[in-house]
């Protein structure tokens, strides 16, 4: 760190000393919201899915081929498939927000149609397996299960609709060919073993993180009851899994991955939750931000309100898995559950950052478009639901 | 020989660079090594997902991170 920067820090840290106003009530309570939302998800959360979903994440960028994926994203490929497999394969290929726009490019200038490659951009960072999970964990089943229904929907939708809109001005061949390439290494290790291995942690990570139900749902109670022994069982399986069927230096570079991610994702959670705390507070409680400014921007069900959660999660930046912690303040300070899905399924998908780079790969009148049909879909997606949830 | 390792700037791309490091001082062979983090530029290269490890113009691995040991052989196979 250079003396200018210390220099810098020094001072904003001195001038944050002296100004903050330390005794006010409000600020008080903000902190110790701060701390307590951070204890709260240390306690809750970290164990049981932050750090299975790591493990996942690890895994996948490890043992999943990405070319067998992309090879169904070329314009020679049959339409349904491409589709298909775009909007899926964002929860595959691109667990870390870093890597979804290198992804994009890669795919776009090589031919692939602007749908899928649109649609693929869409899904990598809002369809991802441990958000999915985190987010029904969290904010409750009803937004979970709404948060991927939409977010599957809105990749093949808005990758359709950009491939309809844009069909004249297509990149009509010239690059492509077949989009695999010469390595030609073995993985050794047939496609259902590896399915099996990813069933059986991801199955880990829904049954220890299963909730206690109503009193009325019998049948989810059972598995709640049995959700300790299932998961046991399926880690059992895991290990002989892990005995059998992988080499000691895969499960090096696994751990390695896994940690990688870790190291990566972690540290900025915890700072969202923190920031998330301090501005907003706890569930029911108050932070910075009174409570009436949310229910009065955000609250309810109004077009206004989904539009504008819709538009500031656009613009804003989520760091993978941060827009949770997030949600949750704001749906304890008075957002409406519409709102609350019209800012999942725009937040993680976008932000201003990533709009400048989508517009040098796609050219700004794409470009436009897309952010266009991801806030407005967004915002009728969130009225719909809130009118359906109440 | 020219090494170029592509990525946006994530850890697995400083991951990618440290190894290569590693195994140029390990067989003592000199090499340009350029770090490339622009998109655009990334995307000229045809990989397809970072990091990218080209030797000599040469796409040598992408989307994963190679073992020391692989990275070594690929050095070799440039002298």
């Amino acid at each position: 760190m250079n003396n200018k920067r210390v220099l810098l820090i020094l001072l904003l840290l001195f001038l944050a000393a002296y100004f903050i106003p330390f005794s006010a009530a409000r600020v008080q309570n903000s902190l110790i919201e701060a701390f307590l939302l951070l204890q709260e998800y240390a306690r809750k959360h970290v164990l049981l899915c932050l750090v299975p979903a790591f493990f996942i994440a690890g895994a996948i960028s490890v043992f999943i081929r990405k070319e067998a994926v992309i090879k169904y994203l070329g314009p020679s490929a049959n339409k349904v498939l491409s589709y298909g497999v775009a909007s899926v394969s964002g929860s595959i290929l691109a667990v870390c927000s870093c890597t979804v726009l290198p992804l994009f490019a890669g795919i776009y200038n090589q031919g692939a149609g602007i749908g899928p490659a649109t649609a693929f951009l869409y899904s990598g960072p809002a369809i991802n397996v441990l958000a999915m999970v985190f987010t029904a964990k969290v904010l409750g089943w009803k937004l979970g299960l709404a948060r991927m229904i939409g977010a599957v929907g809105f990749s093949v939708i808005i990758g359709l609709l950009m491939s309809a809109i844009f069909r004249c001005k297509q990149k009509k061949d010239g690059a492509e060919g077949d989009f695999t390439e010469g390595h030609g290494e073995t993985v050794g290790r047939p496609l259902w073993k590896t399915g099996l291995y990813f069933v059986a942690m991801i199955g880990i990570l829904i049954f220890i993180n299963w909730s206690k139900g109503d009193a009325s749902l019998t049948s989810w109670n059972a598995i709640y009851r049995a959700k300790w022994a299932i998961s046991g069982i399926l880690l059992a399986g895991l290990a002989w899994m892990l005995l059998k069927w992988f080499k000691k230096e895969e499960i090096k570079e696994w751990a390695l991955s896994t940690w990688i991610f870790a190291r990566q994702i972690f540290p900025l959670l915890l700072a969202g939750v923190f920031v998330s705390g301090l501005l907003l507070g706890r569930p029911g409680h108050e932070g910075l931000i009174p409570s009436d400014w949310v229910a009065r921007f955000v609250g309810g069900n109004g077009l206004g309100a989904n539009l504008f959660a819709s538009v500031t999660g656009a613009l804003m930046y989520f760091a993978t898995l941060t827009e949770v912690p997030i949600l949750q303040g704001l749906l304890g300070s008075g957002m409406g559950q519409g709102p609350a899905l019209a800012l999942l399924l725009a937040g993680p998908a976008l932000s201003l950052p990533s709009m400048i780079v989508i517009s040098k790969i796609m050219g700004p009148k794409k470009a436009l478009t897309y952010i266009l049909l991801v806030v407005v879909m967004a915002t009728i997606t969130g009225l719909v639901f809130g009118g359906l949830v109440g | 020989m020219e090494i170029k390792i592509l990525g946006p700037g994530c850890p697995r791309c400083f991951e990618v660079e440290r190894r290569t490091r590693n195994a140029l001082a390990v067989l003592n062979v000199a090499a340009d090594l350029q770090k490339i983090s622009d998109i655009k530029k990334i995307a000229e290269y045809k990989i397809f997902a970072t990091p990218g490890l080209i030797i000599n113009g040469k796409v040598k691995c992408s989307g994963r991170i190679p073992s020391v040991e692989e990275i070594k052989q690929w050095i070799k196979e440039e002298m």
